[in-house]
């Protein structure tokens, strides 16, 4: 049953398809949607990763990943190169994608007309008639009260030339990476029980204005820890005089950088 | 005489045993205001909401005029066709501002959903026709990223007014716009309609209680009561020699100021 909803998905990609949500040995909002697309794409010989704001080692990641090891007896990793399906909540792996595997996406809120438009039926319709412009009034808002687009998360793609859809909460720095990827993305809400898809090597465009384009997060300096730039940073508190230190959101990516002697300053700041 | 706009013809809806309306037909010139005016409970509002499509009728039909020429059933519209004609052609001017606006978002914004819904994708341009309108009706452009919340009632009418006005409709409707309003509000906003509506050449639908509006803005007036069209015909002939009873009783019931 999902994995119709998961073909229609990528049928009509950037559509939002209802599917039976199920209960699943975790609380709504810890990943449920998730779960239950990677459970009903998990093959014998599947190599699985999951990340959570970009890390390997943060609760939910280390307890789905250990959950589908005892389940399902699948071989896991923590490297982006060898797996074959990537979980994620929040983040899509530096490490650029290649063919053949699969980012699965962690959704809370697929809709992303909902803001401007609580009613369902209505949503409908207007995904159904590709009535969009409601979608600018919302970067309208953001430039006539902060001067730029302030979106920075969720930020609305267009699908195909056709459908608008929220790629999750993931930074915007991570929409170019959906454009024309050559992994498959799959979106799972567990709670508002849609499930949602980017087949390989499909357009994704970032809504935006012709006078104010969009753009992506810079910042001031690489990684703290492997001096990487043009990577999205994590701001981490070091201690209660408030020092802080920049270092790469993907795990992985570091640690892979570290190992081949890259090195960053270590400096907080 | 030009073809008509809008064309109504036999309009009736039932709730349940009650009557709604009952069959009503009139036709709309461009440029032609109409007052429907009546008590509460007569129909009106029933009417206007058939006119406007957001209600079915039991029979009866609306044809309207399109940019085209051709006069069309407005119930042979794909639902596409019909959003599209709501949100370019028309405008809907409603009596309660909370819900013809989104209150969330701010004046320019508002002015502006029509023009995104078209595909305007230049922010600096959006916010220039936004100025400009809320010029138009009087609203100061310092307010323009100001939420219709912390709009009065009297801006909050005006600012619809601009919002629905943004895309040159030529027919507007128009559900008791200026009820709840106080009395030197209400005569300015009166006097906006009326400026702009002759200096556009919209044709307007204006459902009132109030004779003194119909009397202000309207050419023609349509008088009902329960659910019936009593007497049609000029404003100023129906309000100074109305003919039918009940009509008499609503011009005598008036106070002279």
């Amino acid at each position: 049953m999902i994995r119709r909803a998961i073909l229609k998905a990528i049928a009509v990609p950037g559509y939002q398809v209802p599917f039976a949500s199920r209960e699943m040995p975790m609380p709504y909002g810890w990943g449920t949607g998730g779960v239950q697309v990677t459970a009903a794409i998990l093959g014998r010989a599947d190599v699985l990763k999951v990340i959570d704001q970009g890390a390997d080692d943060t609760t939910n990641a280390v307890s789905i990943r250990r959950f589908f090891a005892r389940t399902s007896g699948i071989a896991t990793t923590t490297r982006t190169t060898e797996a074959t399906i990537i979980q994620t909540r929040h983040r899509i792996p530096e490490t650029p994608l290649r063919e053949g595997q699969t980012l699965v996406y962690q959704v809370p809120i697929p809709e992303p007309l909902r803001f401007l438009e609580p009613r369902e039926t209505e949503t409908r319709q207007l995904h159904a008639l590709a009535e969009y412009g409601a979608m600018h009034v919302k970067l309208y808002e953001d430039i006539s009260r902060h001067g730029h687009i302030a979106t920075t998360y969720a930020y609305p793609v267009e699908v195909a030339g056709r459908y608008v859809m929220d790629p999750s909460p993931t930074p915007k720095f991570d929409n170019p990476k959906m454009d024309q990827s050559p992994a498959l993305q799959l979106f799972g809400a567990g709670r508002e029980r849609r499930i949602y898809a980017v087949p390989p090597y499909t357009s994704v465009r970032s809504l935006d204005f012709e006078d104010h384009p969009f753009r992506v997060q810079q910042f001031d300096q690489p990684c703290a820890l492997c001096g990487a730039e043009g990577v999205y940073l994590d701001e981490m508190l070091l201690d209660d005089a408030g020092r802080r230190m920049f270092v790469c959101s993907d795990t992985d990516h570091c640690e892979g950088r570290r190992a081949d002697g890259h090195v960053g300053t270590g400096d907080a700041v | 005489m030009s073809a008509p706009l809008l064309q109504v013809r036999g309009l009736t809806k039932r709730y349940g045993a009650r009557l709604g309306c009952a069959d009503v037909s009139f036709d709309i010139d461009p440029g032609e205001v109409l007052a429907i005016v009546g008590e509460s409970g007569s129909g009106k509002s029933t009417l206007l909401s058939l006119v406007a499509t957001e209600l079915a009728p039991d029979a009866g039909t609306v044809s309207y005029r399109m940019r085209d020429g051709v006069l069309r059933d407005l119930a042979g519209l794909s639902e596409a066709e019909r959003r599209a004609l709501m949100r370019t052609d028309w405008g809907f001017v409603r009596q309660d501002a909370a819900q013809g606006l989104r209150m969330a978002v701010s004046a320019g914004g508002n002015v502006g959903e029509r023009l995104m819904g078209l595909g305007e994708r230049h922010y600096g341009r959006i916010r220039g026709t936004a100025l400009d309108w809320l010029g138009r009706v009087e609203i100061a452009a310092d307010r323009i990223d100001d939420p219709p919340t912390r709009f009065s009632g009297g801006m909050r009418q005006r600012l619809q007014i601009a919002r629905n006005l943004v895309t040159s409709p030529r027919l507007v409707l128009m559900d008791e716009p200026t009820s709840g309003l106080d009395v030197s509000v209400q005569a300015r906003l009166l006097d906006l309609i009326r400026r702009l509506a002759a200096a556009l050449g919209l044709a307007v639908i204006i459902v009132t209680h109030d004779l003194a509006v119909a009397r202000l803005l309207s050419h023609r007036i349509m008088v009902m009561r329960a659910g019936r069209v009593i007497e049609t015909g000029l404003t100023d002939r129906v309000l100074d020699d109305p003919e039918h009873a009940y009509t008499q009783l609503l011009v005598s019931s008036v106070l002279a100021a």
